[in-house]
């Protein structure tokens, strides 16, 4: 499927690159195309609504129509246009004036933050940080004992109280963290609905009680349609700071990224790229676009047009 | 049990198929505008462009050869149609004892919880289960299914985290075999389907099982996320070639994702959903029927 999608949209780029002058015509041929394109690497049905009349107004300009290589632009523009909406250059962790600093993982059932939780530990550690996992996880069975094998397994200490309230246990780690001189709190949580009023609320309270300097919304790369509900509703509940997209080891377009960030305006700051520790990765706007576009590299296209 | 079906779906039919009776009713007549509003809805509720576009041909189709004219002729054409894509074959008698059942996904889609709610249907029918933890792979993975086989009361054969799950597997099905149990679940670890390693180790273990009971396993249980989108169907083509899917458990339809993409499965690679999971309970568990999955997505409020 993907290989098919890949050579379609070749094919229009390689067609709109053939067009000596471009026509409103041939353009919204080549829209139609790009639209099915993105909705079938699960970007949202709005979002690419949108995303192909922005695309449109720009690709109808005086500049594209009187440019010697008009398919050239096209092609620059729909990339250009995403690599603009997932977020320019690449995003950051923020850091606290006086530590510890407090990242809150957050996110749907089984979307990765336990994994994710361990992952940045050890990323951290690589930058000298001092890490702490905080099993706030009461509810799954042996979620605890699963941060705690991870945390052992990179020598990383784990702050747990077995099943307690989420809302001391993150606020007790901080003290904790202080004693034991550690920099920086990763807090694991539960997997939860957007729709459950009482577990969002008890993320409300944790970021009242701890105010974390990060929340992080965890979502899988493979999330559908979907994404743009419970990301609007994690973001409106918990106001949070950045994006953690998993699962992208697979051959998940990842279209819910770029829903993700459309909807909510919120950078995706981080990848998890496999089950091990290690298979993390900074997130890059211009390789996403590529991605979710179904080609290696439409910069590469360009260059051959 | 429709009560119940109903409330697990509320949101996905408020979501879309009230949507769709909205559009409906909204509509006076049968035109493009109502077409491409159904198409919205289809999309967005994961179903696929490709898929989508079928239906929405279906429809035009349809509607000019049974000269339908208002908006209600073309929802029962459009009902008349999903319930057709949905429907699976009769269910087999269980003749088999023990009844091996692999369930097999991704990671995350809730695999292990789904053997849960399977272990307590079967318990619930006063059968006797046997759960194997084959997914010595995962942090605490052994421990999770551990702390579900003391809720349900059942038999659990587990080995060291790491082993090989092939082993762990033949000593389940030995003692079950030898405590003559009704039925054995296994776990596997989550993988993603364009692991190669990983998904022969599978086709492994699945030669192991019908090696030391021949037919077995009886069942091929693929776990799928209603959350996902358009990339559960690769996940489906590649895990039937692996090890022969029969059905499907779609998880998590206690959110707001719609699952819409099991009808490009179906239509693609013929596998019926047979399960539902609609929360983390293990009560939280409905056997799939087409026909009041689809009441339930079309009545009025
Ligand atoms: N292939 C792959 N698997 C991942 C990745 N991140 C997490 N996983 C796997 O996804 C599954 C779920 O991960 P968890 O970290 O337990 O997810 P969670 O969000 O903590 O789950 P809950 O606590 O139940 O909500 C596990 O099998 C992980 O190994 C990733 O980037 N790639
Ligand atoms: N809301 C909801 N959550 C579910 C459902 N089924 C499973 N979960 C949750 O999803 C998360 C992952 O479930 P698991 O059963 O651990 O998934 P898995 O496929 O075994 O995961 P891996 O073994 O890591 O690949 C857990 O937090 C479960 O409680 C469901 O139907 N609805
Ligand atoms: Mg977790
Ligand atoms: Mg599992």
């Amino acid at each position: 499927m993907l290989e098919e999608l890949t050579s379609k949209l070749e094919s229009t780029f390689r067609r709109l690159r053939g067009y000596g002058k471009l026509t409103e015509k041939n353009i919204a041929d080549s829209l139609k195309e790009i639209r099915r394109a993105l909705l079938e690497a699960d970007v949202n049905y709005k979002v690419v609504k949108d995303f192909v009349a922005s695309v449109q107004k720009k690709a109808v300009g005086e500049e594209v129509l009187r440019s010697v290589t008009p398919g050239q632009m096209i092609v620059k523009i729909v990339h250009d246009e995403m690599v603009r909406l997932l977020g320019g250059t690449t995003a950051t962790l923020k850091t606290a004036g006086i530590p510890p600093t407090i990242i809150m993982l957050v996110g749907l059932q089984g979307s990765g933050k336990t994994t994710f939780a361990a992952k940045l530990a050890k990323y951290l550690q690589k930058k000298n940080r001092k890490p702490l996992l905080v099993a706030a996880d009461v509810y799954r069975p042996a979620a605890i004992q699963q941060l705690k094998i991870l945390g052992r397994s990179i020598n990383v200490p784990v702050y747990e109280e077995g099943i307690g309230d989420p809302v001391k246990i993150a606020f007790n780690a901080i003290s904790y963290a202080r004693q034991h001189m550690l920099d920086t709190i990763i807090l694991d949580t539960a997997g939860r609905l957007h729709i459950d009023e009482q577990m969002m609320e008890e993320l409300v309270k944790i970021k009242k009680r701890i105010r974390p300097h990060e929340i992080l919304f965890v979502a899988d790369g493979m999330t559908g349609q979907d994404a743009v509900n419970t990301a609007s509703q994690f973001a409106e509940r918990l106001n949070f700071d950045g994006v953690v997209l998993t699962k992208m080891d697979g051959d998940a377009r990842g279209g819910a990224a770029l829903s993700i960030k459309a909807i909510t305006g919120k950078p995706i700051k981080f990848m998890g790229v496999g089950e091990k520790l290690e298979d993390i990765e900074q997130f890059h706007p211009d390789r996403m676009a590529s991605r979710i576009l179904g080609m290696g590299d439409v910069v590469t296209l360009v260059e051959k047009a | 049990m429709l009560g119940k079906i109903k409330q697990g779906l509320k949101k996905t039919r408020e979501n879309v198929f009230s949507k769709l009776n909205n559009v409906f009713s909204a509509h006076k007549k049968i035109d493009e505008d109502l077409l491409e509003e159904i198409e919205e809805i289809l999309i967005t509720g994961d179903v696929g462009v490709d898929t989508t576009m079928e239906i929405i041909e279906h429809l035009r189709q349809q509607a000019k050869r049974q000269k339908a004219e208002s908006p209600e002729d073309l929802q029962k054409i459009l009902k008349e149609e999903l319930s057709r894509q949905l429907l699976a074959p009769p269910e087999e008698s269980v003749t088999h004892r023990p009844y091996v059942v692999l369930v097999v996904g991704v990671n995350g889609t809730g695999k292990t919880t789904s053997i849960a709610k399977l272990a307590h249907h079967y318990k619930q029918q006063g059968k006797n289960v046997l759960l194997a933890a084959a997914d010595t792979f995962r942090a605490a993975a052994i421990e999770q299914l551990d702390i579900w086989a003391q809720r349900l009361g059942c038999e659990i054969i587990k080995h060291q985290p790491g082993a090989d799950p092939a082993a762990v597997v033949f000593d389940a099905l030995t003692a079950a075999k030898a405590r003559n149990v009704d039925y054995v679940i296994i776990d596997t670890a989550g993988r993603l389907h364009t692991k190669v390693n990983l998904m022969s180790e599978l086709s492994k273990i699945y030669r192991v099982i019908d090696k030391q009971i021949p037919g077995a396993p009886h069942e091929v249980i693929l776990v799928i996320d209603a959350g996902n989108g358009q990339n559960a169907v690769n996940q489906a083509r590649e895990f039937v070639k692996a090890v022969k899917v029969n059905s499907i458990f779609l998880t998590k339809l206690d959110g707001t994702a719609r699952g819409g993409v099991v009808l490009s499965i179906k239509r693609q690679l013929g596998i019926p959903v047979k399960y539902i999971g609609l929360g983390e309970k293990m009560t939280d568990f409905e056997l799939f029927n087409p026909q009041e999955f689809l009441e339930g997505l079309f009545a009025k409020e």
